[in-house]
């Protein structure tokens, strides 16, 4: 894949001056966009490569935000120890979401259905919990915003670019390496048919409970991210519904499955979104609603007309085979 | 706290809970037969809730009159939907189904918010203010019309499934979806013909419902879950068991909110929908899926 | 020859209905058998108890000496037996190779070990032309093939057939049982087949038990079965193919 590999090198390498060229709007911009391809590919994880429907993908971005957050907001403990916390916690929580679902056989419409449940439970739970700041929010400390400080990551704009940027490359590299391994063969067998998989020898409950812990605990590292770039979570937000649907929104409009369909899908909607934003205001139309609206109407094309995404075709185009 | 107040609470839970129930009679109806997940139900009733708002800020009409021709332009947008948006998708994926539903509840009831404003609006009938007395028990008239409307279209409905022949076609296509085309039934139609039915149902709910609540769009996914989770509740499939459940989630709701805290409520309708799920996923009145 | 699976006592019943009363037979080891018997007799329910898919109500199951009944079927494949499935459950997303590496991952530690293996067993079948193309490509006789490679690539003791000639046209099958006839002679595969085509059953069963009703009532080679007084009675009025 020669070819491929060398798109991405151009694109790798563009990606690294890109801070040096652009504004700091655009700079929040590739941010955004990279926090999207990052936590649309790890959900990717479990739905493209493993078949599990998950509509309350949010929890973890949550769960990984709060552990993070609480632990540098009560102890200022920082976020290189909160994360393999943040991870430990979300994937324990997936680990138990897909242990209850897979043992009493709930699956399809069901298990998302039960995904989401979760997720609201928490977000209505975290509304009661005085000590993570309840519905009125956690505030982390914000230093200067001009002298990089590793330690509790905090520092200029582009540390987050550049942060975000490896997180995305990253789980590229491990994704096209899951891929090409027994787990990748296992999961997308169990994902076709699990039936089939089984008679082959494959223990499909253990190997969807891994897809679902590496899922959850990649998701987890998003939101640790988000909490000390936002410096503020309140439930409603981070555990809500529209954000899980905001997760799966750039590997549905990429290409659920693929390796680049979510950073596709994560970059499209992204520019589109604010593109309409910029639009609108253009055209003095800044009504609230609107840009939902045509977020709303391309998800409907996108679903209609191109069913397994963006990349599919274009891949194909380009002679690339992922 | 009073055993009267209790009693007041509980009671129009029950009340509030057949409406509920209504609206998640429409989605059994959709999901069980259509087999397609609706993540638009919540915002369709929404657009009915605004629908009653309007004709009553425009015409003076009371939501118990709106109902009819609310109910008749749902059946239409409904069967126009299904027929038009939905039947291809049939065979999609799951996840496929969902993003349309999703896309189309997206723009309602963004729409709306362009349309009326994130402003919540009312519909103010005399009665709303009334209730019946039975000693220290009081019953809101408009709580009692509401539930009285909802069972009444439930049975509607359930005659209808009973005794007509496309009712009994319909049911044919929800048990064996296959056999149903064999034996000759345009199954397409049919499914059509269910979407409206249940966005009819949606409809009578919504106007109903206006009558309780104060109607914002950010009500549309909320309902859309509470639907949900009184269908899985009652039991797929099962028109009884949309009532049941519907009631059983008005009652705990309420009690939630009176026991608990308000905000809380809704934490007890998706921790039973957690238990439901794993542990009798056909709910109390629905067959073992 | 020893025995290698031996099936004793097993009764089954689903909801009240008794679909294996009480079911004996054995298959020794590097023989060919067969399980056949009238529509209803029980037969596919005797083959998911062996395949892990059911767990028996009662009797026991016993692979090289070892008790099988009630195991998972992934465990069961570990075990050494392999299956095809009556209604062919190919993987649609993944190439006619990759399928196939599916099964041999089980036996091979990497992928690219897997990989050769698998282009071997594609190429036993006859399918190595179509290693790239995507399983939902294929046409029925070819997914009957990639059943079987991909339960072979496990390396099983013991291999499964359910029902493989269904709907096969009669050089098809032919075709498939002088592929099983190779396979048999080459690595010493031994293959229990269900089935009711009796072309098939008589070109390759060394032994063949009958099955009636969730009982055994006959078992034997093909000449003594075929003229069994009890196993004509039971078939009596079926259209059986000779």
């Amino acid at each position: 894949m020669t070819r491929a590999a060398r798109l991405l090198a151009i694109l790798l390498v563009a990606a690294v001056v890109f801070p040096w060229i652009a504004g700091p709007y655009a700079l929040s911009v590739a941010t955004l966009i990279l926090y999207f391809a990052y936590t649309s590919q790890a959900w990717n994880v479990m739905m493209g490569f493993a078949g599990q429907l998950s509509l309350g993908h949010a929890l973890y971005v949550g769960i990984g935000a709060y552990a993070a957050g609480a632990l540098y907001y009560h102890l200022g403990i920082g976020p290189w120890a909160g994360l393999p916390l943040a991870i430990a916690v979300a994937a324990l929580a997936g680990v138990i979401i897909g242990w209850l679902a897979f043992r009493f056989g709930v699956a399809g419409v069901y298990f998302a259905l039960l995904t989401i449940a979760f997720a609201e439970f928490t977000r209505i739970g975290f509304d009661h919990m005085a000590w993570t700041g309840g519905p009125g929010g956690m505030f982390l400390p914000v230093a200067e915003r001009d002298h990089i400080d590793l330690l509790h990551f905090r520092g200029p704009p582009a540390l987050y670019y550049y942060a975000m940027l490896a997180l995305t490359a990253g789980a590229l590299a491990l994704c096209a390496r899951l891929l090409d391994s027994r787990a990748g063969y296992y999961w997308r067998a169990i994902r076709d048919n699990e039936d089939a998989a089984q008679a082959l020898g494959v223990h499909v409950f253990r190997w969807k409970l891994l897809a679902v812990a590496i899922s959850a605990g990649m998701t987890a590292i998003s939101g640790v991210f988000f909490a000390f770039y936002y410096n503020n979570l309140f439930p409603e937000q981070i555990f809500s519904t529209g954000r899980s649907i905001e997760i799966i929104l750039g590997s549905v409009i990429g290409g659920v499955g693929t390796l680049f369909g979510p950073i596709l899908g994560a970059a499209a909607l992204t520019l589109l979104s604010e593109a309409v934003t910029a639009a609108l205001a253009a055209l003095g139309w800044e009504v609230p609603g609107a840009k939902q609206v045509v977020y709303g109407v391309v998800l409907l094309g996108v679903v209609v007309f191109l069913p397994h995404g963006i990349w599919p075709p274009l891949a194909h185009r380009l002679g690339i085979r992922r | 706290m009073s055993f009267d107040l209790v009693v007041n609470v509980v009671l129009a839970g029950i009340l509030t809970g057949l409406v509920y129930g209504l609206m998640a009679l429409g989605l059994s109806v959709i999901f069980g037969v259509v087999r397609v997940v609706n993540f638009a139900h919540g915002e369709l009733m929404t657009v009915a809730m605004y629908a009653a708002t309007l004709l009553f800020a425009r015409f003076e009409l009371d939501p118990f009159l709106a109902v009819l021709p609310v109910s008749i332009a749902f059946f239409a947008l409904g069967y126009a939907l299904q027929a038009g948006l939905i039947n291809p998708f049939i065979t999609r994926p799951e996840h496929s189904q969902f993003m349309l539903l999703v896309a189309v509840g997206l723009i309602v009831i963004n729409a709306l918010l362009m349309a009326f404003g994130p402003d919540a609006r009312s519909v103010q009938v005399d009665y709303q203010l009334e209730s019946f007395e039975l000693g220290d028990i009081l019953v809101d008239k408009a709580r009692l019309y509401a539930a009285g409307l909802a069972v009444l279209t439930a049975l509607a409905l359930f005659g209808f499934f009973r005794v007509t022949r496309t009712g009994k076609a319909i049911r044919a296509c929800a048990d064996n979806h296959f056999a149903a085309q064999v034996v000759g039934l345009n199954v397409k139609r049919l499914y059509a013909l269910t979407f409206g039915l249940g966005a009819a149902c949606v409809a009578v709910a919504g106007c109903a419902l206006t009558l309780l609540v104060d109607v914002t769009p950010s009500l549309g996914p909320q309902y859309t879950l509470l639907a949900f989770v009184i269908v899985i509740v009652g039991g797929l499939g099962s028109m009884l068991g949309a009532l049941v459940g519907g009631v059983l989630i008005g009652v705990s709701e309420a009690l939630a909110g009176l026991l608990i805290s308000p905000s809380a409520k809704s934490m007890l309708s998706f921790g039973l929908l957690i238990v439901v799920l794993i542990v009798r996923p056909q709910g109390l009145f629905g067959r073992k899926p | 020859m020893t025995e290698l699976l031996r099936a004793h006592g097993l009764a089954k019943s689903f909801r009240g209905l008794k679909a294996v009363a009480s079911a004996s037979f054995d298959v020794a080891e590097g023989e060919i058998a067969a399980l056949i018997g009238p529509n209803g007799a029980g037969k596919t329910t005797v083959f998911n108890l062996i395949a892990g898919v059911h767990a028996p109500d009662a009797g026991t199951i016993h692979f090289g000496g070892r008790p099988i009944h009630g195991l998972r079927p992934d465990q069961i494949c570990a075990a050494g037996i392999g299956r095809t499935f009556q209604l062919v459950k190919p993987f649609p997303t993944l190439s006619v190779l990759d399928n196939v590496v599916v099964g041999a991952l089980r036996v091979e530690r990497t992928v690219a070990g897997a990989r050769a293996a698998a282009l071997a067993v594609l190429g036993r079948l006859g399918l190595e032309a179509r290693a790239a193309h995507p399983a939902a490509t294929l046409t029925l006789s070819d997914r009957r093939r990639l059943e079987i490679a991909r339960a072979l690539a496990t390396r099983p003791r013991l291999l499964l057939l359910d029902e493989v000639m269904a709907g096969l046209r009669p050089t098809e099958c032919d075709q498939l049982v002088e592929v099983f006839r190779g396979l048999h002679r080459s690595e010493g595969v031994t293959i229990l087949l269900i089935e009711h085509v009796m072309r098939a059953v008589m070109a390759l069963a060394q032994r063949i038990a009958v099955l009636d009703r969730g009982e055994v009532i006959a078992t034997g080679t093909p000449g003594e079965v075929v003229n069994d007084p009890a196993v004509l009675s039971c078939y009596l009025g079926e259209d059986t193919e000779l």
